[in-house]
Order: structure tokens, then C-alpha cells, then sequence
């Protein structure tokens, strides 16, 4: 028997198969980030407040600066994947697909912007 | 399909008429604290791109995130980061079928809530300068 409700088969919304890899994918990213997010609070809070040349060398050595690409990187991930089941959650239709595609673009252009800044930094 | 009028069955009771509970306020928190973490990435991007352009950039950067409505923010952020993990680890621990219990739940999520502000405490006694 088909757990559809009848309206769902008319308009072909079944299950699209990907939410149990969408699942797990925030599980693997959420591990990786309760180990990162400490180091990077101890990494990065005592680089704030440092003058400007010292907030130069600091940065550019390599534990600092992969310490907070990755977790840019993974973070802007998990958040991209996270924001998705909001909007899937509290909006539909056309405004759902428009903020979705905009919250993804706006995500990897932040992302993009501080993996830049980090590279600039280190090298 | 039984041939019923969909469209004038009854609607179940939503949140509206609930009373908050510890299990439901720290749920609504996990998803308001990750998604408004974005402000306090943003910042930080800001300063990290401003600090590889030049001293210039990095004085008007640094001088927002360290002016009192920076700190206020930032304050905020790492709040909503020790929150967030916590509840996330929490999730991990529910995903293993542990702690389901509708009074282990109540006093989980008290502890997360307890235990945020514990870590946000110490973690600016650590880096306070």
C-alpha cells in the first residue's frame, strides 16, 4: 500500500529520497564542529584585540589559519544545510525555491570571502 | 482514498495554545541561535578580509567589532556558539535513543541552558584582557 495521501500522488510530492543523506550529512558536520568550535573560540578570541601587526603574524602562521578556514568552511557548510530545513519549514512555493537558492548563494559568498581572507593572511 | 472534504476537517492545536516547556523553548532556541550565528560569521569574515587588505581597513573593522555594540554582538555569538553545540550534542545523544524520557528531556535541557551560560562565563574570564 502507498503511505501517500491521495492529493500528494496527484501532485507527484512524494519523498525526493535525499532526506535520510541530508540527515547525516548534518550529523558528520555537527561531530566535526563540537570538536573545532573550542578550538577556534581559544584560536581565534585571543587574535581579537591584538594590534594590527600582531594580528599579521598571528595569522599567519599555519594553526590559526587552518583552524579558521576549516571551521569557516564546515560551519558555512552546516549552516547552508541547516537554514534549507527553515526555509523548507516556514515558507513554500515560490518565495521557499527564491530564499533557498538566495540563502545558498549568500552562504558559499560568505564562505568564499573568508577562506579568501584567511589564504591572503597566511601567505 | 475515502471521499472526505479535506478543507473543513478541524485543525490540531499549534504551538499558540501551548505552554512553553523546557523541551519545546530549547528546541525553538537550537534553530534561532544557528541561524542568527550568521551575524557574528559575517562580522568576523568582515574583519579577517579587512585585516588582509591593509591597516586602514582593519582600523574601521576592528574599531565596529571592538566598540561596545561589537562586543554586545560578539557576546551574543559566542553564547549562541556554546548553546548551539551543546543542543547539538544533545541531538547526538537523542540520535542514540538515550535521554528520551519526557523528565530526563526537561532536566537535559536545563542543563544545556545552565551549562551555555557556565561556558560563556568562563570563556571570557579566559580571553578577558
Amino acid at each position: 500500500m502507498s503511505y501517500l495521501t491521495a492529493t500528494k500522488r496527484a501532485k507527484n510530492l512524494g519523498s525526493a529520497h535525499a532526506g535520510t543523506g541530508h540527515h547525516w550529512h548534518m550529523i558528520v558536520t555537527s561531530v566535526m564542529l563540537t570538536g573545532l568550535v573550542p578550538v577556534f573560540i581559544f584560536t581565534f578570541g585571543p587574535i581579537l584585540g591584538m594590534p594590527y601587526a600582531d594580528v599579521l603574524g598571528a595569522l599567519s602562521r599555519p594553526f590559526p589559519a587552518i583552524v579558521i578556514g576549516l571551521t569557516l568552511l564546515v560551519s558555512l557548510v552546516h549552516f547552508r544545510n541547516g537554514v534549507q530545513v527553515v526555509l523548507e519549514d516556514y515558507a513554500h512555493g515560490a518565495p521557499r525555491r527564491i530564499m533557498v537558492i538566495v540563502a545558498v548563494i549568500a552562504t558559499y559568498a560568505i564562505l568564499a570571502t573568508g577562506l579568501f581572507a584567511v589564504a591572503r593572511l597566511a601567505f | 482514498m475515502p471521499d472526505v472534504n479535506r478543507g473543513a476537517r478541524p485543525l490540531s492545536p499549534h504551538i499558540s495554545i501551548y505552554r512553553p516547556q523546557w523541551t519545546t523553548v530549547t528546541s525553538i532556541l537550537t534553530r534561532i541561535t544557528g541561524n542568527a550565528l550568521i551575524v557574528g560569521v559575517v562580522l568576523v569574515v568582515w574583519w579577517l578580509l579587512a585585516a588582509s587588505i591593509g591597516p586602514g581597513a582593519f582600523a574601521r573593522a576592528d574599531g565596529v567589532l571592538r566598540s561596545w555594540l561589537g562586543d554586545l554582538v560578539l557576546l551574543g555569538s559566542l553564547w549562541a556558539l556554546w548553546y548551539h553545540l551543546l543542543a547539538g550534542v544533545r541531538h547526538l545523544v537523542w540520535s542514540t535513543g538515550r535521554m528520551l524520557e519526557i523528565h530526563t528531556a526537561e532536566r537535559f535541557g536545563q542543563a544545556i541552558v545552565a551549562l551555555s551560560f557556565v561556558l560563556t562565563a568562563l570563556t571570557v574570564l579566559i580571553l578577558w584582557r
